[in-house]
């Protein structure tokens, strides 16, 4: 069996279009998961729904919410003598205060772009000498391949790999966009990877608390699409959490996934880019990894700049781009600010590139 | 947000290691976060590790789904 | 001189120098222009517009499935001369070594050199040779310059496509940049792939013998995105891709799905983007076809009339996204 093109069957995109018209209505969902964003894009699945689904994208990228703050803390750590900071290729142009890792790396700081942070357990075997930093971004799909290098490095007596935790998890999130006043999202279609790490039991909360469906779902445009139209049958059906992924998500998640996190991070408050901070919603090294933990070292950082970005607006659906100040002026795809310009996919890039196309 | 695909097992190397394959590309991953791993599995890659299995009876419900949809769209 | 590496004496202009040239580099690249002691070499052009173009070669690993840096650095220049319809007929070669590089490694490049540019039917005529301290290059870095003459008749532009034109590739996306990230083993894959690096003035010509071309680009750097981008900016007109059309391997998708990179992105050393009127098209297509380098050409899309850089993709299913410029280099991502 092949994975890749076979769940892309065109006749059955039709019928599921066909099925979201005749369904009727007008809904708002918002997707939490980049990789939706990047795949409701690339297919261009919006306008097969206007004008009755009105898709939003929420903050569903690890690295576009990861703060500037924390970015200030990884270039400082990166420029402390004998450390090479090892990080996922993602992180290299988001922003800080006063410039990207990759502008670091032209300051003289010595950062590599690993795939895995298997990686930097390697480096920190091959090279005892250099402090291996590994920068850790990532939601629960990413926590427990880090969370393992961890448990690994302990397992070989590694004493010269670090970790700088900021990673992030989804439902505290979720939970502290719908108790915003003004929330008006009629759904959520959930993230696919993320599920299959933490299960569809975990968001049992949403239509208990909140009121509204949600689906789990891949990635495929039929994914898509069979979602929203099963997020608008709920709409009248009544809420619930429904797994369209069951190929990949379990109700329980992975148990071994879910456990080597457990293990390893304990859940700390975050500050999420554009949004605020949520509680618990950050993951930190327990205190038994203290002694791997470079978020504990002393770097001196910047003084912050205010910012007047209302990323957290345009992410709940609130206000459209053109109406954040800095939207085309002091935020760009070159130089952004929020992470909706951050992501080349988020809601301001997009915008932003249709609106230079187009005009 | 995460990028994951599934890969096939190659040959499981050992305990913690497969060698797996996407469209001739192939990868060592490490495969410690998933249980029972045997050659011919698919498994979802995310940066160097397993993080799940696909599910073949689920995945091939799910393409079965398809093709009913696919067949409805042909009725006219 | 085997186990050799070199010095920076190498570099110092003196005798040690003169040994190189004579014991490795000219043995090697024995053109009559080159050996000469003349300051600078001399020759006549046949008529027609004079083409002239530099590049520099930076590549890690230097020795790659289906190429080094060598030949790498003779048909980036060739390749660039044929997109503008030129005849390439001379070249430079500028050496950077760094000190402690072997010397035997820099004999294979040389000779990579003189076989492509002997394939090419261009003559090495002048060259240059820099030696710097140990730690301050990689290897080796080569700059090659080249001059060619277009013959009469032949107008090709980057700025030359018009509505209507079709748009043709000689072939598969993405080989160079995938077989050269294989070949660095940074990320542990593994995949039978060659790099595509190859001379296309043979191809160009049967191309133009069989229509009329309006523009070209070899889509080498930002891959086929980039050259896609550039040409509809130049030719101020708006271009649609067809999707399904794109051809891609199936390991180069399989590792860009592994470490979230887009082929289209993805550098090519051996491909072609070319702007064919309409009326033309099949005979350009089918003279590709016809030409080892093109058998598997194919159209990818069209020009039309519209916004300059506006670059469109049509999916199977209808709907367009527009596709961006890409900026920097690619790198694994997680999301």
């Amino acid at each position: 069996m092949k994975y890749l093109d076979d769940f892309r069957v065109p006749g059955a995109v039709r019928t599921l279009v066909r099925r979201i018209r005749e369904q009727g209505g007008e809904h708002t969902f918002m997707e939490v998961c980049g990789t939706h964003t990047m795949a409701i894009s690339r297919a261009g699945i919006r306008p097969m729904l206007e004008p009755s689904v009105d898709l939003i994208s929420g903050p569903g990228c690890p690295v576009c919410v990861t703060s500037d703050r924390d970015i200030d803390t990884a270039i400082a750590v990166a420029k402390l003598p004998g450390v090479v900071l090892a990080t996922f290729g993602d992180m290299m142009k988001v922003p800080g205060t006063e410039g990207s890792l990759a502008d670091a790396v032209s300051e003289g700081a010595r950062v590599r772009v690993v795939y895995s942070p298997l990686e930097a357990l390697q480096m920190a075997r091959e090279d005892r000498g250099a402090k291996v930093v590994f920068l850790g971004v990532g939601f629960e799909t990413t926590a427990p391949t880090v969370a393992a290098t961890m448990l690994q490095a302990r397992e070989e007596n590694i004493q010269n790999l670090f970790l700088l935790s900021f990673h992030k998890t989804v439902p505290p999130a979720l939970r502290a966009l719908g108790s915003l006043d003004e929330f008006s999202v009629d759904g959520f279609v959930l993230p696919g990877h993320v599920s299959a790490i933490i299960g569809s039991d975990a968001y049992t909360f949403i239509p208990d608390e909140f009121g509204i469906p949600c689906v789990i779902t891949g990635f495929e445009t039929t994914d898509i699409l069979q979602a929203v139209s099963n997020l608008i049958r709920m709409r009248t059906e009544g809420p619930a959490v429904e797994n369209e992924y069951s190929r990949a998500v379990r109700a329980g998640g992975n148990p071994k996934a879910l456990s080597a996190m457990e293990i390893v991070f304990e859940p700390v408050d975050a500050e999420w880019r554009g949004l605020f901070v949520i509680p618990g919603s950050g993951l930190a090294l327990k205190e038994d990894f203290r002694d791997f933990d470079a978020g504990a070292w002393q770097v001196e950082l910047p003084e912050r700049a205010i910012s007047g970005c209302r990323c957290g607006e345009i992410l709940c659906g609130r206000i459209k781009p053109p109406e954040c100040p800095f939207f085309a002026g002091e935020c760009t795809p070159e130089s952004p600010v929020g992470p909706c310009m951050v992501s080349s996919e988020g809601t301001c890039a997009s915008y932003y590139l249709y609106c230079q196309e187009e005009e | 947000m995460c990028l994951a695909i599934p890969a096939e097992v190659i040959e499981v190397l050992d305990e913690d290691v497969a060698l797996m394959e996407i469209g001739g590309a192939r990868k060592q991953v490490n495969i410690s976060l998933v249980d029972d791993v045997s050659t011919g599995d698919y498994l979802l890659v995310h940066a160097g590790f397993a993080i799940e299995k696909v599910d073949e009876g689920e995945a091939r419900k799910t393409m079965e789904l398809l093709e009913e949809l696919a067949r409805l769209d042909e009725v006219p | 001189m085997a186990g050799e590496v070199i010095t920076m004496a190498h570099g110092g202009g003196g005798t040690r120098m003169l040994e190189l040239l004579r014991d490795t580099v000219f043995p090697l690249l024995g053109d009559a222009a080159l050996v000469t002691a003349e300051d600078a070499a001399t020759f006549e052009l046949p008529g027609g517009r004079v083409a002239f173009t530099t590049d520099s070669f930076v590549v890690k690993p230097l020795l790659f499935p289906g190429g080094d840096i060598g030949k790498l650095a003779v048909c980036g220049t060739v390749n660039d001369l044929a997109m503008v319809g030129a005849r390439p007929l001379f070249l430079t070669l500028g050496l950077i070594l760094e000190e402690g590089f072997e010397i035997r490694l820099l004999e294979r490049v040389l000779r990579s050199v003189a076989e492509w540019a002997r394939r090419a039917g261009v003559r090495v005529v002048a060259g240059d040779t820099k030696v710097v301290e140990r730690g301050m290059a990689d290897g080796v870095y080569i700059n090659t310059s080249g001059v060619g003459v277009v013959p009469g008749g032949r107008n090709i532009s980057i700025s030359g496509a018009a509505p209507g034109d079709v748009l043709i590739v000689n072939g598969y996306l993405g080989d160079h940049g995938i077989a050269v990230l294989v070949g660095r083993e940074e990320y542990g894959l593994e995949l039978d792939l060659e790099s595509d690096c190859a001379l296309l003035n043979g191809l160009v010509e049967s191309m133009l013998e069989a229509g009329e071309v309006h523009a070209m680009r070899d889509p080498t750097r930002g891959g086929l995105a980039a050259a896609l981008k550039e040409m509809s900016a130049a030719s101020a007109a708006a271009i649609e891709l067809t999707e399904e059309e794109l051809p891609v391997r199936e390991g180069v998708r399989g590792v860009c799905e592994m470490l979230g990179l887009d082929p289209l992105f993805i550098a090519n050393e051996g491909k072609l983007l070319a702007a064919v009127g309409e009326r033309d098209a099949e005979a350009v297509l089918e003279a590709m076809r016809g030409h080892q380098l093109g058998a598997d050409s194919r159209i990818i899309g069209r020009v039309v009339s519209g916004k300059a850089g506006r670059v469109s993709v049509v999916t199977e299913l209808g709907p367009k996204r527009l596709l961006r410029m890409p900026s920097g280099e690619q790198l694994p991502r997680i999301c």
